[in-house]
């Protein structure tokens, strides 16, 4: 323990390590600070950088990218009333309505020095949680793993609060997808059509580059001739009265932490959905509700602690299950695997030092997150004049690049584009696009898993059963996937 | 692009019947009961079945089969978007005859205009993105951008 602990920092604590530590906190800022840019995108256009880099830098690139993307995404909720990434949505009215009263220095400290303290909070859970969790784990059989699968996959579909009929769609296109190509226990090439490329399957980082970067730009052209207006807010030192808030609000602060990280670590659901549901809690739970929305900061504390917990919730599952709890994770699974990090619960013991050296990141980076959090409110205002004009096509032409250099190959690029418009139709008509990625990463370990316990079984559900963890997992797994039919069942019984 | 659920739902049946249809002939795994046909074709079931669901609640809303958004009818919009679709499958088709350089400098170009930058502008923009990417990319990740027309200009 304590040999891997000095071997993680020297991991860490190098030159060229804390070099792209820096970097990509720039790069996470100013992405996170642009509304139409999300910090997922800023993972999917990281990859093809981290791909030419060793296992710890790729990852604490990517770690400190998405810390700093979701803290910057409440500058321009602040500042010109969109949110600069989705998990700042929910308090995005807020936070103008406080700058519109002139306290828009408070909201933009509190986004910043709430996010690191959740951040923070968040990542001692999953040092504590996700090696706890790992030594569970190793006595996990394949029965096991198809309900933890089955599991997460329900969650995804039904924790977006959207429409669940159509996140089963996503969710069943995701794991179709995942069907094409050698990779199923038969070994039979399926939905190649012939084609030696479709053979090893799709490629997951151009499919997300497209989901996440490109169906996000089309959004964003959409909308070119809307143009962006700027609050105007005075910032002087933006720690000011923080001390009070945290005594005030120490209650607020813990319980969005906390639900935050739980939410994170719920595969499907993200700093998003986390940030909704802390702010419906503080609203709830607050002593003065009706001020809510008018420009009060209670919510953006607690909401704001929320979504950056979850984050660092997000990577226990990740690396423990190989179940990404958000989209994030869901790429970072790939970078793990081509890195030779394979999630599971032996990551724990035969790479113990680089697990260590990414929770060292995660501390150093919330840490950093102050100084160059105050650096990029005090920023903001020229940041925010990039033009579109030229950041949307310079984005485009870096997705082309980064999905080609993947495999060198132009079946990327044609990926980037297919996948871009399949999401961005999908988001038009209420498809969620979580599920669908949440399939595609999971769609080979679910059938391998299905497989291989229905030959063990010879076919007998009971089977699937009789061990005491997967008996519990299997009976929660079908709770949830029931409910929406009891929802339904109960809400038609009362209606009468 | 709003698409009706009912028009959706039965896109989503007929991917489904084509599924069932393809994996009928998969083979079995040798002396096992279970091939690679059961998953594919289980979700696609799944897909066929959430595909009625979707056309029944489709015909009770009995809204339009496809509604164009508002933003479609303007046309700097409708342009811009259009250029993003057209310009990555230009890129697919002419990017190994042309070359990553010359068609990375077109589309920066035509996209930057496009969306309402003055032209000389675009024309700095054109020149520059794509020397970086270059850098990055080709210098320092060694990736083989195809270079096309030019390749009798750079190996000589």
């Amino acid at each position: 323990m304590i040999a891997n602990l000095g071997a993680a920092f020297a991991l860490v604590f190098d030159p060229y390590v804390l070099g792209v530590i820096l970097g990509a906190a720039i790069f996470g800022l100013f992405v996170g600070a642009v509304p139409g840019l999300t910090a997922t995108m800023a993972t999917a256009l990281l990859v093809p950088i981290t791909f030419f880099m060793p296992p710890v830098p790729a990852l604490a690139a990517i770690v400190t990218a998405t810390a700093m993307a979701i803290f910057a995404g409440d500058i321009p909720s602040c500042l010109l009333r969109m949110p600069g990434t989705p998990a700042s949505a929910a308090y995005t009215e807020e936070a103008y309505a406080m700058a519109r009263k002139g306290l828009g220095e408070l909201a933009l400290g509190a986004g910043l020095v709430f996010s690191v303290i959740g951040g923070l909070l968040g990542t001692a859970v999953l040092v504590v949680a996700a090696p706890w969790l790992a030594e569970a784990a190793l006595q996990f059989s394949s029965f096991e793993y198809f309900w933890l699968v089955l599991l997460g996959l329900a969650c995804a579909v039904f924790i977006a609060l959207g429409d669940a009929l159509k996140g089963v769609v996503s969710l069943l296109i995701g794991l179709l997808v995942s069907c094409i190509g050698l990779d199923n226990p038969a070994g039979f090439p399926r939905f190649t059509f012939g084609s030696a490329e479709l053979a090893g399957g799709l490629e997951l980082i151009p499919i997300m580059i497209g989901m996440f970067a490109v169906s996000e730009i089309l959004r964003n052209v959409a909308s070119i001739d809307a143009p962006w207006e700027m609050a105007r807010v005075q910032v002087g030192n933006v720690l000011r009265g923080m001390g009070g808030l945290m005594r005030r609000y120490r209650l607020s602060i813990l319980r969005g932490s906390v639900l935050g990280t739980l939410i994170g670590a719920l595969p499907g659901a993200g700093a998003d959905i986390a940030a909704w549901m802390s702010y419906a809690v503080s609203k709830r739970f607050s002593r003065e509700p009706e001020k809510f929305g008018t420009g009060h900061v209670e919510g953006i504390v607690e909401a704001g602690a929320s979504n950056n917990s979850a984050l660092a919730g997000a990577w226990i599952p990740a690396l423990v299950f190989g179940i990404p709890g958000d989209s994030v994770t869901a790429i970072v699974i790939g970078v793990l695997y081509m890195k030779g990090l394979n999630p599971g619960p032996t990551v724990f013991i035969e790479h113990a030092s680089e697990i260590y050296a990414i929770f060292i990141v995660f501390i150093l980076a919330n840490l950093i997150m102050l100084p160059l959090g105050i650096a990029a409110i005090k920023s903001a205002k020229q940041l925010l004049k990039v033009p579109r004009t030229l950041l949307m096509p310079a984005i485009l032409l870096f997705c082309i690049v980064g999905a080609f250099a993947v495999n060198n190959s132009m079946l990327g690029v044609v990926l980037i584009l297919a996948f871009g418009l399949a999401a961005w139709l999908m988001e038009a008509n209420g498809f969620p696009i979580a599920p669908a990625i949440l399939g595609m990463v999971l769609g080979s370990m679910l059938e391998e898993n299905f497989i291989k316990s229905m030959i063990k079984s010879e076919g007998r559900w009971a089977d699937f059963f009789e061990r005491p963890i997967a008996g519990v997992l299997g009976a929660l797994t079908i709770a949830v996937w029931l409910s929406p039919l009891a929802v339904y069942l109960w809400r038609r019984a009362t209606r009468r | 692009m709003k698409i009706s659920d009912a028009l959706a739902g039965l896109a989503l049946v007929l991917l489904s019947l084509l599924i069932l249809w393809h994996v009928r002939d998969f083979p079995d795994m040798p002396g096992q009961q279970y091939g690679p046909a059961l998953f594919p074709g289980l979700l696609a079931a799944g897909i066929g079945l959430c595909g009625l669901l979707l056309v029944a609640r489709g015909l009770r809303a009995a809204d339009a089969w496809i509604a164009p958004p508002a933003w479609m009818s303007r046309s700097r919009p409708l342009a811009a978007f259009a250029s993003v679709i057209g310009g990555l499958a230009f890129y697919v088709l002419a990017a190994d005859a042309i070359g990553f350089h010359l068609v990375a400098f077109a589309l920066m170009f035509g996209w930057t205009w496009i969306l309402g930058a003055r032209w000389r502008l675009a024309l700095v923009a054109a020149v520059v993105v794509p020397v970086v990417l270059h850098l990055v990319f080709y210098k320092f990740l060694r990736v083989p951008l195809p270079w096309g027309l030019l390749e009798s200009m750079v190996f000589r």
